[in-house]
C-alpha cells in the first residue's frame, strides 16, 4: 500500500543523503521525496511517498525516527490529508492543437507560464488523480516534456 | 580564554574522562598528535588503523566505557570502516576522530582526501564534519553522549585542518539538546503487566538473552528474574557471559551452533521472552519456523529492532536493566502467581532435562590434538576468569562452546559482522583497560594473519596479551561448508605449508612464541605461556577436519541440526 510520511528534519548538510541511504540500504523505495525549509529556518520538512506492507512501514516508520537529525515522522495515511503535486507540461504546439491545449488546460485549472512558436508550457497543481486525467488528455496532442515536483502533503482539519 | 581546535580536543577529551586514545599519526591530525604529546595524554599506538578502532572496541566491551580513536585523513579514515562497521553492528560505545583536509579544500580531490563522512554513514550510529571551530566543544559532547547512551554506538567526528588550528573561546558545554535524539529507557508498565500475564500462564516458556543485557549492565538483574521465576534461559552469541552457563536453567547458546537443548526448547516453546536480542538470522534460523507456537515478548532498547524479523507479541522498549527491575517489582506483589510458576513448568523443565541428557556438546579426543580439548584446557587453567577475545569462525564457535563464560564483559567477538582479525586488536584493547587479567585472543591459523602487525603495538607497550592459535591449517569454517554443502572441493581454503612459522614470527616481533603439537604438551605449554610476563603466541596444531556443531545448515529451521 502507498503511505505519504511527513518527516520534519533538522535543516542541515547531508540530512537528505542519511535519509535518501537509510532507504537505499534497507531496501525500501521511495516513490517521491520533496524537502524544504520550514518557518523555522533551523528545519526541513520532507514528504515522502513510499510503500510497503504494515510490517515494512513499521521499520521505516522506526527506522527514520532512529536518525539522530529526524525530529518526527508522520504517516499521513492513517489520516485525512491533503497532497498536492505542481507539474510544468511543455506541449508540442502548432496552428492547429493550440486552441485544444489552452481548452484542455483551463479545465484543469492551469497557466500559461511560457510561450514560443512552437511550444506552450502550462503549470497546474493538483492531486494524483487529476494531474493523471490532465496528462492522459495532452498526450495525443504532443507533450514535448514534463517536470513535477513529487507530492507534498498535511494533515486535514487542526492536527 | 582562546584555545586552538586541538587544544579543544584534548581538554573535552579530558572532560568526558578519557583515559587513551588508540591512534595512528599523520599529516592531517599533526597538530592534535603535538598536542598530546605536550600534555602526556595516554596514547596507544597501534600498526594499523583498523587496529585501532578494534582496540578502542575491546577496550570499550571490557569495561563499559567509550573507546576512543584517533587518525589522519584520507586512507587513516578509510581503514576504520571495517572497525566502525564492526561495532555498529554489536553496538559498542565509540568516538573516533578523522583528521581532513582544509575546508577549503574539501571536494577537491586533495591529497589524503577522503568523503569520510559519506562513506561512514550507514555503519556509524552518527556522525560529524566539523566546519567551525566554534561547533567543536558542542559536537564532542553530543558525539560522546550519543556513543554511549541509548542503544550504543560507533560516532565519527571528521576534523578540517583548519578547524585543528583556529582558535576560539573555550567552553565545555555542561547541557546537551539534541532535539531528534531521545532514547526510551523506562519499559511502560501496562506492557509489563501484560508481559507478566502471559508469563504467569505459560507451559513452556523460554528466555533469550542477547548482547544488550552486557550492554546494560543487567546481568545480576536478569539472575534475579531467571532464579525467582524458574524459567530456563538461553543466550546468543553476544550474550554469553550474562547469566553463568552451568547454572541448571542455563540451556547455553541457541542458535546455528547452539546446543541441542536450546534449539530443542525455543522450538517448542509457547512463550519467547527476549531481552537485548535482536532475531539475528544466525538465532532464528528458518524465520517462519521459528519458535511457531509461541508468543513473544520482546525488551529491548532500540524500537527498530522489534517486529523487524519476528512478529511480537508484546513489545517492550527499554533499557534492559531498568525493565528487569521493573519486572522483578511486580513479580514480588504478585507472589501468589508467581510460586505457582514451578509446578506448571515442571513437565517441561523434565523435557529440557531429556534434551540436555540426549546430545550434550562433546567431541572425541583422538590422536591428534582436537581443537574443543585446546579452548576447554584454557578455561581449566584460567578458571573462566580470563577475557576471552576471538577471531571469526570455528576458532570462534569453539570458543564460545567450550569456554565456560560466567560473568559479562568476558567475552569479546565479532557477532554481528564476523570481522576477521578483530580478536587480537581487541584483546590489546581490552589489557589496556583490564592490566590485571589474563586477556586471551583464542585465533585461527587464517585470522590471525588479518591483523597480525598488532603483535608489534602488544610488544612495545608490553601489554601482556596470549594469542592461542587453533592452527588446522585451513580456513576451517569454510571448509566445514564445503565439506558439507560443496562435496568437498575445498577452493582457496587450505593454507597448508603457505603459512608462515608462527613461533618464529612471534619472535621476530620480540614476543615469545610456543609450538603444541602433542597432546601432553597441550596443559604444560599453555601454562608456561600464560605464565610469560609479556605477550605469547601459541601454535597448537590440531585436527585439520574437525566440524562445529550441532550446525543448523543456513536457512533451515533450528531443529534440523547436524549433529556429528
Amino acid at each position: 500500500m502507498k503511505h505519504t510520511l511527513s518527516v520534519l528534519v533538522e535543516n542541515e548538510f547531508g540530512v537528505l543523503s542519511r535519509v535518501a541511504g537509510l532507504f537505499s540500504a534497507r531496501g525500501f523505495n521511495i516513490e517521491s521525496l520533496c524537502v524544504a525549509e520550514t518557518l523555522d529556518p533551523t528545519l526541513s520538512l520532507m514528504t515522502i511517498v513510499t510503500r510497503g506492507d504494515e510490517m515494512i512501514m513499521e521499520q521505516i516508520t522506526k527506522q527514520l525516527n532512529k536518525l539522530i537529525n529526524v525530529i518526527k515522522v508522520t504517516d499521513l495515511s492513517a489520516r485525512k490529508f491533503v497532497d498536492r503535486e505542481l507539474i510544468l507540461i511543455k506541449m508540442k504546439a502548432t496552428k492547429t492543437n493550440r486552441a485544444e491545449i489552452l481548452r484542455i488546460s483551463d479545465i484543469f485549472r492551469g497557466k500559461v507560464v511560457d510561450v514560443s512558436h512552437k511550444t506552450l508550457t502550462i503549470e497546474a497543481t493538483g492531486d494524483e488523480g487529476k494531474l493523471a486525467a490532465m496528462i492522459e488528455l495532452l498526450k495525443p496532442l504532443g507533450i514535448k516534456e514534463i517536470a513535477r515536483t513529487g507530492k507534498i502533503a498535511m494533515l486535514r482539519g487542526a492536527q | 580564554m582562546k584555545l586552538t581546535g586541538a587544544e579543544i580536543l584534548i581538554e573535552s577529551l579530558k572532560k568526558e574522562g578519557v583515559e587513551v586514545i588508540f591512534g595512528y599519526p599523520g599529516g592531517a591530525v599533526l597538530n592534535i598528535y603535538d598536542e598530546i604529546y605536550k600534555s602526556d595524554f595516554r596514547h596507544i599506538l597501534v600498526r594499523h588503523e583498523q587496529g585501532a578502532v578494534h582496540a578502542a572496541d575491546g577496550y570499550a566491551r571490557s569495561s563499559g566505557k567509550v573507546g576512543v580513536c584517533l587518525v589522519t585523513s584520507g586512507p587513516g579514515a578509510t581503514n576504520t570502516v571495517t572497525g566502525l562497521a564492526t561495532a555498529y553492528m554489536d553496538s559498542v560505545p565509540l568516538v573516533v576522530f578523522t583528521g581532513q583536509v582544509p575546508t577549503l579544500l574539501i571536494g577537491n580531490d586533495a591529497f589524503q582526501e577522503a568523503d569520510i563522512v559519506g562513506i561512514t554513514r550507514s555503519c556509524t550510529k552518527h556522525n560529524y564534519l566539523v566546519k567551525d571551530v566554534k561547533d567543536l566543544a558542542r559536537i564532542i559532547k553530543e558525539a560522546f553522549y550519543i556513543a554511549a547512551s541509548g542503544r550504543p554506538g560507533p560516532v565519527l567526528v571528521d576534523l578540517p585542518k583548519n578547524v585543528i588550528l583556529d582558535s576560539t573561546e573555550y567552553a565545555y558545554p555542561e547541557e546537551i539538546d539534541i532535539r531528534g535524539y531521545h532514547p526510551t529507557y523506562t519499559g511502560h508498565i501496562y506492557q509489563i503487566k501484560r508481559a507478566l500475564d502471559l508469563i504467569y500462564k505459560a507451559k513452556r516458556p523460554v528466555t533469550y538473552v542477547g548482547g544488550g543485557v552486557i550492554i546494560s549492565d543487567a546481568a545480576e538483574a536478569l539472575y534475579q528474574f531467571i532464579t525467582t521465576l524458574g524459567i530456563p534461559v538461553t543466550m546468543t552469541l553476544m550474550g554469553l557471559g550474562a547469566f553463568p552457563i552451568r547454572h541448571p536453567l542455563s540451556l547455553g547458546m541457541l542458535g546455528m551452533h547452539g546446543t541441542f537443548q536450546a534449539n530443542m526448547a525455543i522450538s517448542e516453546s509457547d512463550l519467547v521472552i527476549a531481552i537485548g536480542a535482536r532475531f539475528d538470522d544466525r538465532v532464528t534460523g528458518k524465520v517462519d519456523e521459528f519458535a511457531p507456537n509461541a508468543k513473544i515478548i520482546h525488551i529491548d532498547i532500540d524500537p527498530t529492532s522489534i517486529s523487524k524479523n519476528i512478529k511480537v507479541d508484546i513489545p517492550i522498549v527499554g533499557d534492559c536493566k531498568k525493565v528487569l527491575q521493573s519486572l522483578l517489582k511486580e513479580i514480588v506483589a504478585r507472589e501468589e502467581e508467581t510460586e505457582k510458576i514451578e509446578g506448571r513448568i515442571k513437565p517441561w523443565l523434565e523435557q529440557i532435562e531429556k534434551w540436555r541428557g540426549k546430545h550434550a556438546l562433546a567431541y572425541e579426543q583422538e590422536d591428534v590434538i582436537k581443537p574443543q580439548y585446546v579452548v576447554e584446557k584454557l578455561g581449566e587453567l584460567t578458571k573462566g576468569e580470563a577475557i576471552i577475545a576471538t577471531e571469526v569462525g570455528q576458532n570462534q564457535m569453539w570458543a564460545a562452546q567450550f569456554y565456560e563464560f560466567n560473568k559479562p564483559r568476558t567475552f569479546l567477538t565479532s557477532g554481528g559482522l564476523g570481522t576477521m582479525g578483530y580478536g587480537l586488536p581487541a584483546a590489546i584493547g581490552a589489557q589496556v583497560a583490564n592490566p590485571d587479567k589474563t586477556v586471551i585472543d583464542i585465533a585461527g591459523d587464517g585470522s590471525i594473519q588479518m591483523n597480525i602487525q598488532e603483535l608489534a603495538t602488544a610488544v612495545q607497550y608490553n601489554l601482556p596479551v596470549k594469542v592461542v592459535i587453533l592452527n588446522n591449517a585451513y580456513l576451517g569454517m569454510v571448509r566445514q561448508w564445503q565439506e558439507l554443502f560443496f562435496d568437498r572441493r575445498y577452493s582457496y581454503t587450505c593454507m597448508e605449508k603457505i603459512a608462515p612459522d608462527f613461533v618464529k614470527l612471534a619472535e621476530a616481533y620480540g614476543a615469545a612464541g610456543f609450538r603444541i603439537e602433542k597432546i601432553k604438551d597441550v596443559e604444560p605449554i599453555l601454562k608456561e605461556a600464560l605464565a610469560v610476563k609479556g605477550p605469547a603466541m601459541v601454535d597448537v596444531i590440531v585436527e585439520k577436519f574437525e566440524g562445529v556443531y550441532p550446525m543448523v545448515p543456513a536457512g533451515a529451521s533450528l531443529k534440523q541440526m547436524l549433529l556429528v
